[in-house]
């Protein structure tokens, strides 16, 4: 499953980061890592992007750059 | 000896700024550090205990791994490839409820081995959230100096003072890295690292510790399949590509690989490094978000800032802008008073008076719009509002971000554009410095209301509304859309770079900090009347200058007989000859010059005049079509005497000059034309030179004829005239 699927409120793990490029390096240095715990807590206003929190901050995320993002529950 | 260099370094939302302001007082005169496009501000202030220091904040970043010109700012000052060289000291803010992530710059900073203090911010939020950490255990795990502080509130500000004036007068050695790499990245990173070392002499001064941090760096700014490292020469490109090359070869992913033993090493340690149980309960930051991402809620809210920062820009502003027009001009006219009637004279009160007054008509927006978004900004709501509009503004291929710019725009381009730097991405920070001045600005609407009082009629058959409004309404929506359509074709045609991403942080949501926000305000003013303000004037000095010049005697250019029936009847002689004074100026002549050009538009060489007085500010169109038609310039677009002579003016065949598809023709010119000195002083201000604002008068003034020309030949063709 990817992280663009996971409900609102419902926390998972990362299994794997796809993507590429310098977009996949600074999702790591934000800590989305293999093994990091994410948490869906709602989208904006339009639905899209998405909202995580992972490690205590909240991001956004757009739902085609959570669908780069494997979890597993 | 100049004074030592302390950088402040940290993530986005860590209260970097706040910190800033917090010890080097918000009076203190900031300025431009290094010269880049990113703004980097540096202030030089007395610290307690050792005497005067510059303190240097850079741009918030998450990491010193580098590919675009906006996150080199950050590694190219701490490794002092600044002209200033390496900083004395960097100062790293960390974020007390974020500190895992804080953590990870921290560790690149460590390995680079430069001396550093660490300040833990935010322990107020991180008390709240029950999750505090340990800044003594900290300590002795980073083996450098770290002290806890609540920026907002002071607290901790005298040990942090203390700790930097003792690491400035007595450099401790920096322990470097405290984790250890595996051994088959160590060898990769050196490889790189053994090659930058002739590079970065001054650096690495064949420190092995220091040459791997820079080769791990190297490694981490070039992605596989991304085509070249847009860097420095000084990164040895072709050897961090095949160092990549060969470990993605034996199935390695270095990215994961170097961030991943990073945050192990984080990961591992973090556990020890907090007291008390967190809180998992809701915040009231999330209870908020609920409402402010509701889909219903959220749009209300969104669109009742969006109209209060709009209403403030275009109405609020209103009477301190007419208050700034007002009193210059009154204070021309008193000024003008002993030397009336001669040039100096008009030059000190038209020229000259004049000009400042058309820097600081500008004031009471810049300060307004910036005030909003250091508000907004502080509060949290700024990244929400970018999130929310990322969805509308990603098909015009710019970031959500871009919004506020776009939305002020609409009231004036120069402040708009100064808006554009909370965006971190050049070439989204461009495309929309590029689009913005095609707007709907506040100066347009003088012309179109003059304009269509003039030729249109209050209403026609078989339009149910009233004509006037829906023309003025047909101009607003014209405007919006070509300013979207030119967003995504010159995206497409001149910076066709992959799309901005919309990772954007959400932080929890605090209270606006005020001296934050004051400073904010005056340095964006400052910034705008040191470096837009002279050219302003020079332009509007000039521009008086074309319409006055060479000097007539009323008696030399009316024809005898009408000056005797004019001192009969006891008319004024000089507005009697004002026409014909400009039809000879300079202004008039190159009006005259220029009437071949637009003539296909169908303009005559009067409007060629107004056109060319439009380059002041748009609105001057109104007054200089006053001195043109016989008026005097002392005229509004609500005169009903201007109106007239408008509507009356005739060819020299008898048929009217102002059609209604003239009319048409003309405030599609003024819709797209880049007529404003004002916003190209403030591009090339923001650009760095005049490269892009000379390409972007050339694209919108070429729009503007070709538009203009499609409108009046088609109308001609399809029988309007």
């Amino acid at each position: 499953m990817t992280l663009d699927s996971l409900q609102v409120g419902a926390k998972a793990r990362i299994t794997a980061v796809h993507g590429e490029g310098s977009f996949r390096r600074r999702l790591m240095e934000l800590g989305l890592l293999p093994g990091t715990e994410v948490e869906r807590t709602g989208q904006a206003p339009l639905g899209d992007p998405l909202s995580f929190r992972v490690r205590g901050a909240v991001l956004a995320l757009r739902r085609s750059d959570a669908a780069t993002i494997e979890v597993a529950a | 000896m100049s004074s030592p260099v302390v950088m402040f370094v940290g993530n986005p939302n860590t209260g970097k700024s706040t910190l800033f302001n917090a010890l080097t007082g918000s009076l203190v005169q900031t300025s431009n550090f290094t010269g880049t496009t990113v703004g980097t501000s540096g202030a030089d202030f007395e610290l307690e205990g050792f005497g005067t220091v510059t303190a240097v904040d850079l741009p918030g970043t998450y990491s010193l791994a580098a590919r675009s010109p906006e996150e080199r700012v950050a590694i190219d000052a701490v490794l002092g490839r600044s002209k200033r060289g390496a900083p004395e000291l960097l100062l790293v803010i960390v974020d007390a409820p974020r500190l895992e992530r804080s953590l990870y710059l921290t560790l690149q900073l460590l390995e680079l081995k430069v001396p550093m203090v660490v300040a833990v911010n935010l322990m107020d939020e991180a008390r709240s959230v029950g999750r505090v950490p340990d800044t003594d255990a900290l300590q002795r795990l980073l083996g450098v100096p770290v002290v806890p502080i609540v920026a907002r509130s002071g607290e901790g500000l005298d040990d942090l003072s203390q700790a930097i004036s003792a690491q400035l007068h007595n450099p401790a050695p920096v322990p470097g890295a405290p984790h250890a790499w595996s051994q088959a990245l160590a060898t990769d990173a050196d490889e790189v690292g053994a090659a930058l070392v002739g590079e970065l002499r001054h650096l690495a001064d064949a420190d092995p510790d220091r040459a791997r941090a820079l080769g791990m760096w190297a490694l981490l700014s070039a992605e596989d399949g991304a085509g070249e490292l847009a860097l420095d020469p000084a990164v040895p490109a072709a050897i961090t590509a095949s160092v990549r090359m060969r470990a993605r070869q034996s199935g390695r992913d270095l990215t994961a690989e170097i961030v991943g033993e990073r945050f192990a090493w984080i990961d591992a340690r973090t556990p020890m490094l907090f007291r008390g149980q967190p809180d998992t309960g809701d915040t009231w930051s999330d209870r908020l978000d609920r409402v402010v991402m509701h889909p219903i809620a959220g749009l209300v809210v969104f669109t009742l800032i969006m109209s209060l920062v709009f209403q403030a820009l275009f109405a609020w502003s209103d009477p301190l802008i007419s208050l700034i027009d007002d009193g210059f001009s009154a204070l021309g006219d008193v000024v003008r008073g002993p030397f009336a009637g001669t040039i100096a004279g008009d030059l000190l009160a038209d020229g000259i008076i004049g000009g400042v007054g058309a820097i600081l008509v500008f004031v009471p927006q810049i300060a307004l719009l910036f005030a909003f978004l250091a508000v907004l900004e502080d509060c949290g709501y700024l990244a929400r509002a970018a999130q929310l509009m990322d969805r509308l503004l990603r098909a015009a291929g710019l970031p959500g971000k871009a919004f506020v710019p776009l939305l002020s725009g609409f009231a004036c381009a120069v402040p708009a554009i100064m808006a554009t730097r909370t965006m971190p991405r050049f070439r989204d920070r461009l495309l929309t410095m590029m689009v913005v001045p095609l707007t709907s600005c506040s100066a347009r609407l003088p012309v179109y209301a003059l304009i269509i009082a003039a030729v249109f009629p209050p209403s026609i058959d078989g339009w149910p509304l009233p004509l006037r409004p829906t023309v003025l309404f047909a101009m607003y929506l014209f405007s919006t859309a070509v300013t979207v359509l030119a967003a995504v074709v010159l995206g497409r045609l001149i910076l066709d770079e992959p799309p901005s991403s919309a990772l954007i942080e959400l932080p929890p949501y605090r209270w606006p900090h005020w001296p934050t926000v004051g400073r904010t305000v005056r340095a964006r003013v400052g910034d705008f009347i040191r470096e837009a303000g002279g050219i302003i004037l020079v332009a509007t000095i000039v521009l008086w200058g074309l319409l006055y010049f060479p000097r007539y005697e009323p008696q030399d250019v009316l024809e005898p007989a009408v000056v005797a029936a004019a001192v009969e009847r006891g008319d004024d002689l000089a507005q009697l000859a004002q026409p014909i004074a400009l039809e000879r100026s300079y202004g008039g002549r190159l009006g005259k010059a220029i009437e071949p050009v637009i003539a296909p538009l169908g303009f005559d060489w009067q409007m060629g005049v107004g056109l060319i007085g439009a380059f002041a500010a748009r609105e001057v169109f109104v007054s200089t079509m006053g001195v043109v038609y016989g008026i005097g310039d002392d005229v509004d677009e609500e005169s009903l005497d201007l109106r007239q002579k408008i509507a009356a003016a005739k060819r020299p065949d008898g048929t009217p000059v102002y059609t209604p598809l003239v009319g048409m023709s003309l405030m599609v010119f003024f819709a797209l034309a880049m007529q404003c000195t004002s916003t190209l002083a403030v591009l090339r201000k923001e650009t760095g030179g005049w490269a892009w604002p000379s390409f972007i008068f050339a694209y919108m003034t070429g729009l503007a004829w070709v538009a203009a020309f499609i409108v009046y030949q088609c109308g001609i063709f399809l029988g309007f005239g």
